[in-house]
C-alpha cells in the first residue's frame, strides 16, 4: 500500500497493471466475455438463422453444416449451434451462481470458525474435514437422484420446468464451500490478532461489525481467486452429472445433456458429440486462467518471487 | 504414535457412522421403495397386501429404528440382498471392488510415471520455454471433460481406427491376457490424463518452492552436481506435500473412475454404485457407498502417516492438532 501511495498510483490500477501482463488471463478473460455475449444473443440468432431451439425436423437430422445451419442438425432435426448458443447460458449461469453461493457459505463458514476460535472452529473444522473426506461425485448422484417431494417441498415447485436447475445450484453449492471455507478460516485466525481487530474491539465493536468491516475486506483477494477457479470445476461437475441424466433435465440444454444422446449416435454421428465438448473444455480452461492471472495481481508476493528469475 | 493412530481410527469411524446415517437416511428419500416396486411388478397387490409387506420389511417404523436395525445387521456382516442382481451384496461387490483397483492402480501409477518427472523438469527452469509447454498440457488436462475425453478415445480408437473396442471388460469366449489387456487401454489412458495434470502442477510448485531454500544454495556452493542437487536434497523434500495430496486425491480419484467405468462399461465400484442408484438397489448402494467413503478415509490416514514418515521434524501430536 505504501509503495503505491508514493508512486501515486492507487492500488487498483497496481493490481490491473499486473494483471495486464498475464496475456492467458486477458485473453481468456475477453473469451469468456465473447462466449458470454453470444449465449445472450441466442434469441437473435435463432431469429436471424429463421430457427429456434426446440424446433424438430425430422426430415432433416444428421444434416451436414451448411448456411442455415452454421454446425448442422441433431438426431431430431435440430440445430446444433442454436442449442450450444442455449446450452452455453445454462451452463454458464450454473456455474457463476453455485460458485458464488459455495463461496458465500464458505466465507461464513470460515469467518465464523477463525474468529471465534476455540470449540466452534474445532467443531466447524472436523465437519469441514469430515466434507472433505467424502467421495463427491457418488454423492453428488445420491443428492440428485433424491425424490424433493419427499422432502416436503411444494409440488408447484417440484413439478416446476425448472427444478433440475435450482437443483443443481443448490446441491453443488452444497458441498463445494470448503475451499473457500478453509481459506477464509486460516487468514481470519492471522488477522484477529492484529491491532485493528483489537482497537475495533476496545471501541466495543460487535463480532459481526468487526467479521464484515475489519476482516472480510482483507480476505477479498483470496476469496475471488478461490472462486473463478471454482467456477471451472462447477461447470464440469454440472456437465457429468447433466451428461449421466442427473443435472439439467431435456427440454433445457445444457453442454453436459447435450453429450447424454452423444454416445449412443456415435457411430453415426461423431461430431455431435465434439462440440458440446470442445465449448465446455474452452470455458473451463479460460476460468483457470483467469483465475491464475487474478492470483498473480492480487498476489504481489508471488509475482516478486517470480521477477527473481 | 499408537495414541495418534487410535485417535484417527476414531475419527474416521465416527465419520463413517454418521456418513452411513446419511446415506441411509438420503436412500430413503429417493424416489420409490421396496414395495413400491412390488406393486408396480404386480399389479393384483392389494392396498392390505402392501401395509402388510411395509410392516414385514420393517418400513412403518421410524428411521432411527430402521438405521439401527441395518447398523446391527451390518456389524455381524449381514449386508442384505441386492435387488438387482438378486444376490447376497457382498458377493456382488467382490469382482467390482478387485476391477475397480486394477483400474484405478494401473491409472494413478502411469500417471504418476508421467506426472512426477515432467513437474520436475517444469520446476528446474520455471518460467522457461520448457515449463511454459508443460503447464499449458497440465492446464488442458484438469480441463477438460472426463467423459468427453472418453467419448473422444472412443470415436478415435474404436470408431475411426477401430483398432481398440469401445467398452466391456473382454471378448466373449476368449479370456486370454492380450485380449483383456485390449480392453483395459482405453478406460485407463482417459482416466491417467484426467488426474495427470493436477499431479503435475502439485509436484512443479513443491519443487520451485523447494528449490528455493537456503539449503539447495549451500549444496550449490559446496560443489554438488545438478543431479544431486535435484535429486538428491530436493526431492525428498518436496515429495512432502505431493504424497499428502496424492493420497487425499483419492476421493476424487474414485469420482474419475465411476465417469470411466459407466462410459466403458467397466463392471467396477463406480459403474456399480451409479446402476445401483438409478435401480433403486437401495441395499447394494448404501454398501458401495460406504465403501467408497472408507477407501477415501484409508486415503486421508495414510497420508497423515506418509507426512510423518517423509518429515521427522514433523511429529504424529503436532499433525494432531
Amino acid at each position: 500500500m505504501t509503495a503505491a501511495t508514493q508512486t501515486g498510483e492507487g492500488m487498483w490500477t497496481l493490481t490491473a497493471r499486473r494483471f495486464v501482463r498475464h496475456r492467458l488471463a486477458v485473453v481468456s478473460a475477453c473469451g469468456l466475455l465473447a462466449m458470454a455475449l453470444a449465449a445472450l444473443s441466442a434469441p437473435l440468432v435463432a431469429s436471424l438463422l429463421g430457427v429456434d431451439a426446440e424446433s424438430v425436423d425430422l426430415f432433416n437430422r444428421f444434416q451436414p453444416a451448411s448456411f442455415g445451419h452454421p454446425l448442422g442438425t441433431d438426431e431430431i432435426g435440430r440445430d446444433v449451434l442454436i442449442r450450444l448458443l442455449y446450452g452455453g447460458r445454462i451452463s454458464l449461469f450454473v456455474g457463476m451462481t453455485a460458485a458464488l453461493a459455495a463461496a458465500v457459505i464458505g466465507t461464513i463458514i470460515g469467518l465464523a470458525a477463525g474468529y471465534f476460535g476455540g470449540r466452534t472452529d474445532a467443531f466447524l473444522m472436523r465437519f469441514t474435514d469430515g466434507i472433505i473426506s467424502l467421495p463427491l461425485l457418488p454423492l453428488l448422484i445420491v443428492l440428485a437422484a433424491l425424490d424433493l417431494g419427499k422432502l416436503g417441498l411444494p409440488d408447484e415447485l417440484v413439478v416446476s420446468e425448472n427444478i433440475s436447475l435450482y437443483r443443481i445450484v443448490a446441491i453443488v453449492a452444497l458441498v463445494g464451500w470448503t475451499t473457500v471455507a478453509r481459506l477464509v478460516r486460516g487468514s481470519a485466525l492471522a488477522l484477529r490478532e492484529r491491532d485493528f481487530v483489537r482497537a475495533a474491539e476496545a471501541q466495543g465493536a460487535t463480532a459481526l461489525r468487526i467479521m464484515a468491516v475489519h476482516i472480510l475486506p482483507n480476505l477479498a483477494s483470496p476469496i475471488i481467486v478461490a472462486t473463478t477457479l471454482s467456477v471451472g470445476n462447477v461447470i464440469l461437475l454440472e456437465s457429468v452429472l447433466s451428461f449421466l441424466g442427473l443435472g439439467i433435465q431435456p427440454p433445457i440444454p445444457s453442454w453436459g445433456n447435450l453429450l447424454t444422446n452423444a454416445q449412443e449416435l456415435i457411430w453415426h454421428a461423431p461430431a455431435l458429440a465434439f462440440y458440446p465438448g470442445v465449448m465446455i473444455f474452452l470455458t473451463v480452461i479460460a476460468f483457470n486462467f483467469l483465475g491464475d492471472g487474478l492470483q498473480d495481481a492480487l498476489d504481489p508476493r508471488a509475482t516478486e518471487r517470480r521477477a527473481v528469475y | 504414535m499408537t495414541h495418534f493412530l487410535l485417535h484417527r481410527f476414531w475419527q474416521s469411524a465416527l465419520v463413517l457412522v454418521v456418513m452411513s446415517f446419511a446415506v441411509y437416511s438420503l436412500i430413503g428419500l429417493m424416489p420409490g421403495d421396496p414395495v413400491d416396486l412390488l406393486i408396480t411388478a404386480d399389479p393384483k397387490i392389494t392396498p392390505e397386501d402392501a401395509a402388510r409387506l411395509l410392516e414385514l420389511y420393517g418400513l412403518d417404523q421410524p428411521i432411527i429404528e430402521r438405521y439401527g436395525n441395518w447398523l446391527s445387521a451390518a456389524l455381524r456382516g449381514d449386508f442384505g440382498y441386492s435387488r438387482l442382481y438378486a444376490r447376497p451384496v457382498m458377493e456382488v461387490l467382490g469382482p467390482a471392488i478387485a476391477n475397480t483397483v486394477t483400474l484405478l492402480g494401473l491409472s494413478l501409477g502411469l500417471a504418476l510415471l508421467i506426472a512426477l518427472p515432467a513437474g520436475i523438469a517444469a520446476a528446474y527452469r520455471p518460467y522457461s520455454r520448457l515449463d511454459y509447454s508443460i503447464n499449458m498440457a497440465a492446464f488442458a488436462g484438469i480441463s477438460v471433460p472426463p467423459f468427453w475425453l472418453a467419448l473422444m478415445l472412443i470415436i478415435g480408437f474404436a470408431v475411426i481406427l477401430g483398432v481398440l473396442p469401445a467398452g466391456g471388460i473382454g471378448s466373449a469366449g476368449d479370456g486370454g491376457i492380450w485380449d483383456n489387456a485390449r480392453y483395459l487401454v482405453l478406460p485407463v489412458v482417459s482416466l491417467t490424463i484426467a488426474s495427470i495434470g493436477g499431479h503435475t502442477r502439485y509436484m512443479r510448485a513443491s519443487m520451485i518452492e523447494t528449490l528455493r531454500q537456503d539449503y539447495i544454495r549451500t549444496a550449490r556452493a559446496m560443489g554438488a552436481g545438478e543431479m544431486r542437487v535435484v535429486f538428491g536434497h530436493a526431492l525428498r523434500n518436496a515429495m512432502i506435500p505431493v504424497v499428502t495430496i496424492i493420497a487425499l486425491d483419492f476421493g476424487s480419484l474414485f469420482s474419475g473412475a465411476l465417469i470411466t467405468e459407466t462410459i466403458f462399461a467397466w463392471p467396477g465400484m463406480g459403474r456399480l454404485i451409479f446402476d445401483s442408484i438409478m435401480g433403486n438397489d437401495f441395499n447394494l448402494a448404501l454398501v458401495a457407498l460406504l465403501l467408497a467413503t472408507v477407501l477415501t478415509l484409508i486415503g486421508n490416514f495414510l497420508a497423515d502417516i506418509a507426512y510423518v514418515w517423509l518429515d521427522p521434524r514433523v511429529s504424529f501430536r503436532e499433525v494432531e492438532q
